[in-house]
């Protein structure tokens, strides 16, 4: 039994949701009680789908338990079969059909329809939603490719063409990234057969093995597949994610390998901006900024790569909710000379980064809650995540234009450059007001919010919440101006705990005149400086001998 | 307890046939209720006992309130538990031993039985009552059942407040007190509250309160007014503790809550000037602001989804004051005593209760009404059939009842009408 406030997944059903939405001509029936149909709103919501999902549920209640639960199932499928006629039925259960034991999937599997059935057993009590994905996405090749032997394509002179395997509907940019690496591959004369499962029928799964080689965008949900593609029909792999410039030189590097395509020519020329913008001198800044990292697998590993080795930022803090990959980023994270963080307990996760003190968190829209508790800039890199990252415009993190892509997102939150400087010039001039900045810690509209807290009936109240995926910037903002005085209760723990010593007056005043933008960092470096040697009283002495310490 | 007050449609509804549907239900379980409760009773913790698929669940519907550590939680039944039930009674104790460790500042934790829990009978009343042993003195610790096979959405706070009756102080007198009961915002309480000292009515409390650990009493001089039209075992409950039940409709709109405080009213013998003058400033105000809306809602045709058993009472106050038509009114469960008022004052119009989503979608794109109010899974499908659409759920988390709220309620029936009005794309 495990203590849960928030979760990163959801159960392993919603995974296989995910798969069925992802694609045409699916039809998924989930053995469920009620109310497990809120997992629709996923779709409908987060991603405005303008469909439903494609997922039949018995709906089951307390009354049938001593009866036919298993008749229930039958008629479900029958009936949606009938009625929307799908390529492929997919039938499982979810956690409380599990107890119950109706054996869904065989039952289906015994009505003998005219179209493969897959029954699919995801182990609700022990595994998480991107298992169940993976899972599905598996069990559905391998029952529409078989295992019986095919002949490998003939190149006869035509174009290399692969699979993309991996993006999903609920994925984090998937749609653009498609779209990316689509671009990016015929940029060296390589075709796209099916991409899998975003958009692909079960026929269409059907042909997988006519395509040269598997590319795997997201391990988390292709690896599986592709592992069995390759084992089982000698499908070679492209494993290289390609998100930043470096990773997606690698990855061409890598399908050059695989396919035989001479990808020199646009190695070369690599079509990112992300490059020149971070060798401009306004980037000069963004050096040795502290970022804190934590996701999916997937999206992590890439990201730290691309924070130290093309914004030049120093990574702090590595981690990811995806145990299922936890060795591939403990791994990454001694790269980064950091223990790697593998929890999906966000209150752990807050710890770290609190702790960590960072000027920028990467992260979930869990991080993004607590940077923004912490009064620390942040970008959302993976998912799970809301409705406002799912963008209107093209917005890929994968490829060239990807590259720019996380230039964008990842440095605006951070001050610009200049406006430090001036910041920096102008703090000391008495009509100066700090409280301008965008940031929030002691801004302006910070006081506004507060002030607005107050004077809001704490009723609005019941309202003010808003309700699912609907967490529009007005919902938020007043959620987040109510909360803001335990954040700041909150905030003061974590000092308080990271503390000990205490400020003498001159000390309090030195640190006064330091930007407040740095304060808090000099604040949290100091005391820890002074814990360190048993320092009781900071004086101003200390502050500067901290200074030169933590110096870089 | 006398009538209503509310103009009775001659052919209403008190015994118009309904459709009862079984099939797949688009609607949330009870556990959703703890979305509000939480709120509500500001010291008072939740805790699911549940899968994965709960806290999932409650995350989606809870939105955006990550913003602090919430005060519900989800313990997470894993494989070892389902293994042996003595194990799991004490890794449950473990795990409230960690959570009150945690939170020393709330005085009540209701232990909420989730499909899972039921499914393997895990006995949570005999949890909830070792574990207060065990905690004497220092939390109140309660049960009730939040899970899809039992509850739908709202009645998750039916039996949650069920839960709490028993914990009712006893009344120290038998003189006439009223007890308001159902969720309200603060905000529409206080102006109850307001008035209901306007009309002198001495003692009025409400339920839940705004502190778990400052319950209302009950005895046999409590009135009971509904604010709610979804808390039947709730008010069976307190009836046995010798409350009355008083009849009304729910404070909906400007009639709806003329006549809910008319019951309140009539049940403590204020004089009809008194009333009057009491609920006048109002009741005026409100019947001006609500007739801004009227004419983007006349005429229009209107379909129910079933959702929060607020469906009856809405649709008395959309048909009878804003001038809507209905063309099916969906509930997930019909109390035909607990909606009487507001049924008898209904046009004839098709109701149904339960849902087979796909019979009912077929029929509601059939009908193309105006204006179609549904779950959020729905919602962008229909939108993009082409129907305009309502949030239900916003129905719920919104402050709709009492006269200051009659044209927001309204407003947020047009809202989607002259959206649609105003794109041009």
């Amino acid at each position: 039994m495990q203590l849960t406030l928030w979760t990163y997944e959801g159960p392993p059903h919603v995974g296989a949701m995910r798969i069925a939405t992802s694609m045409e001509g699916v039809h998924y029936v989930l053995h469920a009680p009620q109310g497990d149909t809120y997992a629709d709103l996923l779709f409908t919501m987060i991603e405005r789908r303008d469909a439903r999902p494609p997922v039949t549920y018995t709906t089951f209640q307390a009354r049938d338990l001593g009866g036919d639960t298993a008749n229930m199932v039958v008629t479900a499928v029958r009936e949606a079969y009938e009625r929307f006629r799908p390529q492929a039925l997919l039938v499982g259960e979810s956690c409380t059909a599990e107890l119950i034991q109706d054996q869904a999937g065989a039952l289906a599997v015994g009505m003998q329809l005219p179209v493969p059935v897959v029954p699919l057993e995801l182990p609700a009590y022990s595994k998480k939603e991107n298992w169940g994905a993976s899972e599905t996405l598996y069990h559905l090749v391998r029952a529409m490719v078989g295992s019986a032997a095919r002949p490998r394509p003939a190149r006869d002179g035509r174009r290399p063409r692969v699979n993309l395997l991996g993006p999903t509907s609920l994925g984090f940019r998937c749609r653009d990234d498609v779209r990316e690496v689509r671009e990016l591959l015929a940029s060296v004369g390589v075709d796209v057969h099916v991409v899998a499962p975003l958009g692909a029928t079960p026929e269409q799964l059907a042909t997988l093995t006519d395509a040269d080689a598997n590319v795997v965008l997201y391990p988390e949900i292709g690896q599986t597949t592709a592992g069995w593609l390759q084992r089982t029909h000698g499908m070679p792999v492209v494993r290289t994610v390609p998100i930043g410039v470096g990773a997606t030189r690698d990855f061409l590097a890598e399908l050059g390998a695989v396919l035989g395509v001479d990808v020199q020519p646009v190695l070369d020329r690599p079509a990112s901006r992300l490059p020149w913008y971070s060798r401009s001198v306004d980037s000069t800044y963004l050096t040795g900024k502290r970022v804190f990292i934590f996701a999916d697998a997937t999206h992590a590993i890439a990201a730290a790569r691309v924070a130290r080795d093309e914004l030049g930022f120093e990574v702090v803090g590595l981690g990811t909710y995806a145990r299922e990959m936890a060795r591939e980023v403990r791994e990454a994270a001694k790269g980064y000379g950091l223990e790697a963080l593998i929890s999906d307990d966000y209150l752990e996760v807050e710890r770290a980064i609190a702790a960590a003190a960072p000027e920028l968190v990467l992260g979930t829209q869990m991080e993004r809650h607590i940077a923004k508790r912490l009064h620390v800039p942040c970008a959302t890199i993976s998912g799970p995540f809301h409705v406002q990252d799912v963008p209107a415009r093209y917005s890929p993190q994968m490829g060239w234009e990807g590259a720019n892509v996380l230039f964008d997102a990842w440095v605006h939150p951070l001050m610009m450059g200049l406006e430090e400087h001036l910041i920096t010039m102008f703090s000391e001039d008495f009509e100066f007001d700090e409280t301008g900045s965008h940031l929030g810690k002691g801004g302006g509209r910070r006081q506004e919010q507060e002030g607005a807290a107050r004077q809001t009936p704490r009723a609005a109240a019941i309202g003010a919440s808003g309700s699912p995926a609907m967490p529009d910037a007005a919902v938020e903002d007043s959620a987040d101006a109510a909360l803001h005085q335990a954040d700041d209760a909150a905030a003061t723990a974590v000092a308080v705990a990271v503390a000990g010593p205490s400020w003498s007056a001159d000390g309090e005043r030195e640190l006064k005149k330091i930007p407040f933008f740095v304060r808090k960092k000099a604040r949290l470096n100091t005391e820890r400086f002074a814990a360190d040697r048993g320092i009781v009283t900071i004086t101003v002495d200390t502050l500067y001998e901290a200074k030169a310490h933590y110096g870089k | 307890m006398t009538g209503t007050a509310l103009p009775v449609v001659e052919t209403g509804c008190t015994d118009a046939p309904v459709l009862k549907e079984r099939g797949q239900r688009e609607v949330f379980c009870g556990l959703t209720g703890i979305v509000w409760l939480h709120r509500k009773m500001q010291d008072a913790f939740f805790l699911v006992v549940g899968s994965r698929t709960c806290a999932h669940l409650l995350q989606s519907a809870a939105g955006v309130m990550i913003f602090a550590e919430p005060r519900f939680a989800t313990a997470i039944l894993g494989d070892r538990d389902l293994a042996g039930l003595a194990d799991c009674n004490d890794e449950l104790d473990r795990v409230v031993g960690e959570l009150l460790a945690r939170r020393p500042d709330i005085t009540t934790l209701f232990l909420v039985g989730s499909c899972p829990s039921e499914v393997i009978k895990l006995d949570l009343a005999k949890a909830a009552s070792r574990l207060s042993v065990a905690n004497q003195g220092r939390v109140r610790i309660l049960s009730y059942s939040g899970s899809g096979i039992e509850t739908t959405f709202t009645q998750g706070e039916d039996t949650c407040l069920r839960a709490l009756v028993p914990e009712l102080p006893a009344a120290t007198t038998d003189a006439p007190a009223l007890l308001v009961c159902g969720t309200l915002a603060d905000v529409v309480e206080d102006q109850f509250t307001r008035i209901f000292a306007e009309l002198g009515l001495g003692r009025v409390e409400f339920f839940p309160p705004r502190r778990a650990a400052s319950l209302p009493s009950v005895g046999p001089g409590t009135r009971i007014l509904l604010a709610q039209p979804f808390l039947n075992e709730t008010a069976r409950a307190l009836t046995a503790r010798g409350a009355t039940l008083l009849s009304a409709p729910y404070p909906l709109g400007v009639d709806g809550t003329t006549a809910w405080l008319r019951a309140a009213a009539d049940a403590f013998d204020v004089a009809p000037e008194r009333f009057a003058s009491a609920i006048a400033g109002p009741a005026q105000r409100a019947r001006t602001a609500l007739a801004r809306h009227r004419p983007t809602l006349e005429g229009r045709r209107l379909f129910f989804f079933p959702d929060s058993q607020l469906e009856i009472p809405l649709a008395r106050f959309l048909s009878a004051e804003c001038g809507v038509t209905l063309l099916e009114v969906g509930t997930p469960y019909l109390d035909r005593a607990l909606v009487a008022a507001d049924l008898a004052a209904l046009p004839p119009t098709q109701l149904s209760e339960g849902q087979d989503v796909e019979k009912q979608l077929d029929r509601c794109l059939a009908l193309q009404p105006d204006l179609t109010v549904c779950g959020l899974g729905l919602a962008n499908p229909l939108e993009a059939a082409g129907l305009r659409t309502k949030w239900s759920i916003e129905l719920v988390f919104s402050p709709i009842q009492g006269y200051d709220q009659a044209a927001d309620l309204a407003e947020l029936f047009a809202r989607p009408l002259h959206r649609i009005s105003r794109l041009k794309v």
